[in-house]
């Protein structure tokens, strides 16, 4: 019996070693790709580490390239995006949780609806909508339509997490003399924030942090930085905040 | 009791109208923002989009815009490349969504023990989802280049390749390079939905089910499966909608190729969009797709509604 | 402190009615205790007077203002929930002071409230955790402490007591007692716990199917039942009730056995009648009389301060519970004598208890 259950465990902390190696490796590829100088690029390609390691990559994204505008526009993007997107999708996701109305199926047809066609499809469209508006250059446009996409998912994340708090918690606040908004505000919104600010806003703050400037690994390497800080911060948060009754007293 | 109202009982709601409307409105208010923006910004384009699908469109063409009726459709009926991009759509969504599932089923099973250091496994092993698509393609097709990575030269290693050479580049084993990119990159959202689901199974129903005699297989069949079913269930059909539309890892890695044996529909709407820039026929071939994933979602919604009502 | 009167209350949830024109009035500074089975619609009859559910017909008000349109913040009321519905991000003080910060009461107000609350409740060292960090009496506790500081109109108690351990619960029972004693505020308290019901109202409303059954202080309502529902839902262990049929003069159970009708009862030739019977009003005697039946001992259970003896009776399992120890023996004959002025007579067909 014991014997056996050593065995297990071995090949449990033999998998889980399996998963993070395959989960790391292309991120170390990456790492290795962007520190090699690019004269040794191709004729050691396949070594595991250059024989001669090199910041130079870093030094012209960093210099040379638009590579920090564009790092901070999206860094702006990203932000605003993720504060706007936990704010909208919250309000939707609290009156689908708690609110009895008819009208409610269809707002779920219609956000389950979104998640089926490609984007692609709207581009074109979209560009010419807001053209006239002036918004197709404008990082403002571009935070518009990055919350548009987000909210429909983050609106669903957010029903569960409220759907986990108890409705006493809103009556008690009710009776001690909130309206419904108020005991939103200051009672379940609090209480779901730790856990889906997180989730709900820094997720669209990670998928968004687009990097379609430069085809540098380094610049890749830079940019994922912070998304992966992010993730890593969060990633914790998600599963408890899924978990329904995390927040339960 | 004695009843000295039987008469006229009161009535027991005399909100004015205006208060009645303001408590019927109430979820709406909460509601508007997600509304407006989504009809804004998704719903109007794609009406937009669907009426292109039977107008002219090319973006560089001033004259175009004309209405075309059922043109684009015959002509997609006649198209070689769409037919060979639907199979290649199935091949590619229904493999990635398997493993997908798979290994993050085994992941989040491995996670749900506890041991030392899962703090720092877990955090690790979600790590790719953190990646931007445009850049998890780019480092995997780096590393299935002999030149550049180092994949071809363990395959070959192992004996499975005669010569390390680039799977992206063979017609015949082309479409497993986004593949695996996508299970490295899709594994977490599996694992993260999983995990949770496992966490919120009551830790006593294991313990009376192995008091009454179950073993670790009877456990997982009779306890974790039934628990588990209605997250697998949507979240398996949410994926694979989402990655039939996904064209990212397949634009950047193989752009469709070689000889269109990578091209899924979604990434051929995106060639005939920007290659091409005949948005009209993209459009067309967007709406079918819709179409398609809309009837697959039914099938499946169905499906559930007549098990569930079977039980 | 404050009346509150409930008129020709209606309650529908869609199509299925849940009460059904309930009328009560409860008096400035009365413990009104609603009780009944889970489903009766104690709790939704509390809800209604707290404003979280809508009324669908009839009338509440509070102090001769009618409440049916009032939001529940504007009652002036406050309420414990059987969750306690603590704010887990908030510390107990700010958990008790919260109702008063949304008054805009002065600072120091609240600051002074809060302590005397906390000082009657025990609270003080606590105030500064996390609900979190409480056990479930402490939890309790605060639930009670975030009503009183308010001073509100009147209570309202949701079963707070029955997420507690049986130890804890009769310990807090009596605080709130003693509670309300010290305060005199007007309260309205929900549970299917009987005892809590006995020892802690002034008067007990029982409920059954959306129906009240009986109003009445918590003796009347253990001496004279108005009918089997009341009778079978208050008292431990529970009546036992011998069916049987009026048969000249006297009543003929369905075994055949014969019981006189108390003094002063009338009954119809072949009336169908269900006779209630306490256990701890059946008495053992040690020989047979005119008028004893006889019976052997089929279950003996010890309970510690009395014993609950089961015999077969009447056509009944009939229970006697008896102060006296070590006077049944499973198996042996025992001599039973039922007193005439201590049975409850009820007609079947209505249910009513009948003198």
């Amino acid at each position: 019996m014991t014997r056996k259950r050593l065995i297990l465990t071995v090949l449990h902390r033999l998998a889980v070693l399996a998963y993070v190696a395959f989960a790391l490796f292309p991120l170390f590829w990456l790492l290795k790709v962007s520190v090699t100088p690019t004269s040794l690029l191709y004729t050691e390609g396949v070594r595991l580490w250059p024989s001669q390691a090199s910041l130079e990559h870093y030094k012209f994204v960093l210099t040379h390239s638009s590579f920090p505008t564009f790092f901070l526009n999206s860094t702006i993007v990203s932000a605003s995006t993720a504060v706007i997107v936990t704010i909208v999708s919250s309000l939707a996701g609290y009156a689908m949780s708690r609110f009895v109305f008819r009208g409610k199926y269809w707002i779920v047809g219609l956000l389950l609806l979104t998640q089926m066609f490609p984007l692609v499809m709207l581009i074109a469209p979209m560009f010419k909508m807001l053209s006239p508006l002036g918004l197709t250059n404008s990082l403002t446009g571009l935070v518009i339509v990055y919350v548009a996409f987000n909210v429909p998912f983050a609106t669903f994340l957010m029903q569960s997490f409220f759907d986990g708090i108890p409705k006493d918690l809103e009556d008690a606040a009710m009776i001690d003399g909130a309206t419904r908004f108020t005991a939103f505000r200051q009672i379940i919104l609090p209480l779901t924030l730790k856990a889906t600010t997180f989730p709900v806003g820094l997720l669209s703050f990670v998928s968004k942090f687009s990097v379609d400037f430069g085809q540098m690994m380094a610049a890749g390497v830079l940019a994922l930085i912070p998304a992966c800080l992010f993730f890593l911060l969060i990633q914790r948060y998600l599963v408890q905040g899924l978990t329904a009754g995390a927040v339960k007293g | 009791m004695t009843s000295t109202h039987a008469a006229a009982p009161p009535n027991g709601d005399r909100r004015t109208a205006k208060q009645k409307i303001a408590v019927r409105l109430e979820p709406w208010l909460y509601s508007a923002p997600v509304l407006i923006l989504i009809v804004a910004i998704m719903l109007v384009p794609l009406a937009l989009g669907v009426s292109y699908a039977f107008r002219d469109i090319r973006l560089l063409n001033p004259f175009s815009g004309a209405f075309v009726g059922l043109k684009h459709f015959r002509e997609l009926a006649g198209d070689g490349a769409f037919r060979g991009a639907l199979v290649n759509t199935l091949w590619w969504t229904f493999s990635s969504v398997i493993l997908q599932f798979l290994f993050g089923l085994i992941l989040a099973l491995l996670l749900n023990q506890p041991f030392k250091g899962r703090a720092l496994a877990q955090a690790l092993c979600f790590l790719p989802w953190a990646v931007p698509s445009f850049l998890s393609g780019l480092d995997w097709a780096w590393m299935f280049n002999p030149v550049v990575g180092p994949i071809p030269h363990w395959l070959y290693a192992l004996g499975i390749m005669s010569e390390p050479s680039n799977i992206l580049s063979d017609p015949e084993t082309a479409m497993w390079g986004p593949i695996v990119a996508n299970v490295w990159w899709g594994i977490p959202f599996f694992a993260i939905t999983m995990l949770a689901a496992l966490q919120a199974i009551p830790k006593d129903l294991y313990e009376a089910a192995e008091i009454d005699g179950a073993g670790p297989i009877e456990r997982f069949r009779s306890i974790t499966v039934p628990f588990l079913a209605p997250t697998m269930a949507i979240s398996i059909l949410l994926r694979t909608v989402w990655i039939a539309n996904f064209a990212d890892l397949i634009i950047v890695m193989t752009n469709g190729g070689p000889a269109d044996r990578t091209q899924i529909v979604a990434s051929y709407i995106f060639t005939q969009a920007f290659r091409r820039l005949d948005f009209g026929y993209a459009s067309a071939i967007a709406l079918v797709l819709l179409v398609l994933l809309l009837a697959y979602s039914m099938l499946i919604v169905i499906l559930r509604q007549t098990m569930l009502s079977r039980h | 402190m404050a009346s509150i009167t409930i008129e020709a209350i209606t309650k529908t949830f869609g199509a299925v009615p849940v009460l059904h024109d309930i009328d009560l009035s409860i008096g400035d500074g009365e413990f009104v205790v609603l009780v009944g089975p889970s489903g009766c619609g104690k709790s939704t009859l509390l809800r209604m007077i707290a404003g979280l559910e809508d009324i669908t017909a009839g009338e509440i008000r509070i102090d001769d203002r009618r409440i049916n349109e009032v939001a529940p913040k504007d009652r002036d009321i406050a309420m414990v929930f059987q969750s306690y519905a603590l704010y887990p991000h908030m510390t107990v003080a700010d958990n008790m002071s919260y109702s008063l910060k949304l008054r805009k009461t002065a600072r120091e107000k609240i600051a002074e409230a809060v302590g005397a609350a906390a000082g009657k409740l025990g609270l003080d060292p606590l105030l500064q955790r996390r609900p979190k960090a409480l056990s479930g009496g402490q939890r309790q506790r605060v639930a009670m402490g975030r009503a009183i500081v308010r001073h509100p109109k009147a209570f309202l108690f949701d079963e707070p007591l029955s997420n507690l351990d049986a130890r804890l619960r009769e310990q807090m029972r009596a605080e709130i007692k003693r509670l309300h004693k010290s305060i005199g505020a007007t309260s309205v308290y929900v549970t299917h716990d009987q005892i809590e019901a006995m020892t802690l109202a002034d008067r007990i409303v029982a409920m059954h199917g959306g129906i009240i059954q009986q109003v009445g202080n918590p003796l009347d309502l253990y001496d004279r039942p108005a009918n089997l529902f009341v009778a079978g839902f208050i008292g431990s262990p529970a009546m036992n009730f011998v069916e049987g049929h009026c048969r000249a003069g006297v009543i003929e159970t369905t075994d055949g056995s014969k019981v006189a009708i108390p003094d002063g009862i009338q009954l119809a030739e072949g009336q169908a009648i269900t006779i209630g019977v306490r256990p701890e009003h059946v008495r053992i005697v040690a020989t047979p009389e005119i008028g004893t039946y006889t019976a052997r001992v089929d279950l003996v259970e010890p309970t510690g301060f009395g014993t609950i003896v089961h015999v077969h009776l009447l056509g009944q399992d009939l229970k006697i519970y008896t102060l006296e120890r070590g006077i049944a023996v499973v198996g042996q004959p025992m001599h039973i004598a039922l007193d005439s002025a201590r049975l409850h007579l009820f007609d079947r067909e209505t249910t009513n208890r009948i003198g």
